[in-house]
């Protein structure tokens, strides 16, 4: 166990030292190379002694590796740059922003497990019946819908002619006042879950029915348990197990949909933040969230991995 | 059919080639079929056509498909309006009404909303496809040369594919959207740069079962390259694997495409596609201007839709050849 966490923690932070090359080749994006990103960020009227300043200043005039060590540097010690538009350091906006979208991100996947296992099940339950197929072809259709439509026709049904639930998502400064404001948050939560719930309970259909085929179902109902024994306890907690990687590999989309939620519904998290940041110009907020959301993506699929290690020792021997 | 052809835009020889020789090679007992007799997909045998029309669900898909490229491509020269400049005349042909010389009404601008379907949807299709088939290229590639190599270079080339599959897509998408302003090729090489990942990820894991193959080693006994054994053996027997993930791809890409167009990262004006349709039409929900919000997203969902189950379709016949060998 000890040496499968010791290696899953090294590639974890492989990869994040592969985020920070991402973000550096994004710096370096910038037509014109370290000169325009600095006017970028000092404005267009900048003389050449202050850009030269700015480059100093930010060890950009040094070379290439050393540049990039200093990058990975910033980004393990959390020092993602000053957000000049906003005169905050991007740490300080970011950390105020994450608990946030980690909420609503946290929010939806509870419900996609709470609706997507239970759906799967049924459907492998009555499979091939018109039940099944009709759960099929709507999480096909699910599947397909982007966020921001669903987000669209939630609100138009839900709040503009209903008024059932408001448009818009809570406002409130802290995680705990939003959560009380639990209406506003009804909509963008089911609105980020759904593609998840369609995908998931498809996996969670086709995962069932691998484990109803396999040896030890047949043995359970040999030696004579009932059919609802060897379904909910044979079958079900070995179907479950792939479910907690399948949320590790999910999660960056589910992440991705956030920052569409988010804008649809106005909900003060990271994805808002970010959106107007790439409206803004804003560059150090917009790559300084780039490399956090990576980094909470690497982090969230660490845990499931640790988890799943923990539900299965087969893993953990390997 | 133009669907399956334009998935595998921008290097059709190499593919067409790996369909001839994967015919040839992996398939002797099942019936190598003229090319078209299997809906387009080359000569891969009716046995794939037969499974994959059995299931009625992808054969509407395919139906949907046809439409929506003959609506897009056809369609504005048949339901002629004005896409491309601004003359407004009249203060009525804003946000009108769905109407018999505007079928689906007009938007803010005036455009009328059924030519905006069409113009916005030949984009999003022509972006879909290129991206779609430029990354199930480049990933084909990169995966049968990252498992045929192996070690160390297999190692790095598959941490490149961890790392940037751990970034959420989208963010990655739009800082280089918002540094490198959008134009048409720049969001082709957005979506396809989300889009490698995953081909990459499953031609490896096929490479590395095909290469311990006997016809491999003897191709290697023989004194084949590398090149030549990736290129002539290992693809070419991955064709099934490939073609049902660029059915995925093409999907995907539209989906991936709505979303940057909705955020405000599309193809610059008079250009649209149907996620800047949706975006724009969001404001005026309020007015009850439904033309404006639900025809964009209903082709979103029915083209997505429907390449999904043609992938699943294709899955399911593509097994059976497998089963049947």
């Amino acid at each position: 166990m000890v040496g499968y966490l010791i290696r899953r923690v090294i590639q974890a932070v492989i990869v994040i030292i592969g985020v920070c090359a991402i973000t550096f080749i994004l710096y370096h994006l910038f037509p014109g190379g370290t000169n325009s990103e600095a006017r970028i960020i000092l404005g267009p009227r900048a003389t050449q002694p202050q850009i030269n300043l700015f480059l100093a200043q930010n060890g950009l005039n040094k070379p290439i590796w050393t540049q990039f060590a200093i990058l990975v540097g910033h980004v393990f010690t959390f020092n993602l740059g000053y957000s000049y538009k906003l005169n905050e350091p991007v740490s300080t906006i970011v950390l105020q922003k994450l608990p946030k979208t980690v909420l609503l991100v946290g929010l939806a996947i509870l419900l996609t497990v709470i609706v997507a296992i239970p759906l799967g099940i049924f459907q492998v339950l009555r499979r091939n019946k018109p039940s099944d197929y009709a759960l099929t072809t709507m999480s096909f259709v699910f599947y397909a819908t982007p966020t921001f439509f669903l987000g669209i026709v939630l609100i138009e049904i839900f709040a503009i002619h209903w008024h059932v639930f408001p448009p818009e998502a809570p406002q409130s400064a802290s995680v705990g006042s939003i959560l009380a404001d639990w209406r506003a948050l009804v909509l963008p939560v089911v609105a980020l879950a759904a593609v998840s719930i369609a995908g998931f309970s498809r996996y969670m259909r086709s995962s069932m029915m691998e484990a109803l085929t396999e040896d030890y179902v047949r043995t359970a109902r040999a030696k004579g348990l009932s059919t609802r024994r060897v379904n909910y306890v044979h079958a079900l907690r070995n179907a479950l197990i792939p479910i907690i990687t399948l949320l590790g590999l999910t999660l960056p989309a589910i992440v991705s949909g956030a920052l569409i939620t988010e804008d649809v519904f106005n909900y003060p998290g990271m994805g808002l933040a970010f959106f107007n940041a790439a409206i803004n110009n804003d560059f150090p907020l917009l790559i300084g969230t780039v490399v956090v959301a990576a980094m909470a993506t690497v982090v969230g699929s660490l845990l499931a991995d640790i988890l799943y290690a923990v539900l299965d020792p087969r893993i953990r021997y390997v | 059919m133009i669907p399956f052809g334009g998935a595998a835009t921008g290097k059709d020889t190499v593919v067409s080639e790996a369909q001839r020789i994967g015919g040839e090679l992996t398939a002797p007992e099942t019936e190598v079929t003229e090319a078209g007799e299997a809906g387009g997909i080359g000569g891969l045998g009716k046995v794939i056509w037969r499974v994959f029309a059995e299931n009625k669900l992808a054969l509407v898909s395919v139906g949907v498909v046809v439409f929506m490229f003959l609506f897009c491509f056809v369609g504005p020269h048949i339901y002629v309006t004005n896409q491309t400049y601004l003359v407004i005349t009249n203060v009525n042909q804003v946000l009108a009404h769905p109407s018999a010389q505007d079928w689906l009404g007009t938007d803010p601008n005036g455009y009328d909303t059924v030519g905006r379907l069409m113009v916005g949807g030949a984009t999003a299709l022509e972006i879909a496809l290129l991206a779609a088939g430029i990354a199930t290229v480049f990933g084909v590639f990169f995966g049968a040369i990252s498992g045929y190599a192996g070690g160390a270079v297999d190692a790095v080339m598959m941490r490149i594919v961890d790392t940037v599959l751990s970034v959420p897509t989208l963010f990655l998408l739009i800082v280089i959207a918002a540094i490198l302003h959008p134009s048409f090729w720049l969001i082709v090489f957005i979506v396809a740069l989300a889009a490698w990942l995953v081909p990459a990820r499953l031609i490896r894991g096929e490479t590395l079962t095909l290469r311990t193959r006997e016809y491999v080693q003897a191709v290697r006994a023989m004194g084949g390259g590398g090149g030549r054994i990736v290129v002539r053996h290992i693809i070419p027997n991955a064709v099934g694997t490939i073609i049902v993930n660029a059915t995925f791809q093409v999907a995907d890409a539209i989906g991936l495409l709505a979303a940057l167009g909705f955020l405000g990262f599309g193809v610059p004006a008079p250009g649209t596609s149907w996620g800047q349709m949706l975006s724009n039409g969001i404001s005026y929900a309020q007015e009850g201007a439904w033309w404006l919000i639900y025809p964009a997203g209903i082709c979103i969902i029915l083209i997505t839709v429907s390449f999904n189950y043609i992938g699943d379709a294709l899955r399911d016949a593509f097994e059976v050849r497998l089963q049947r060998r």
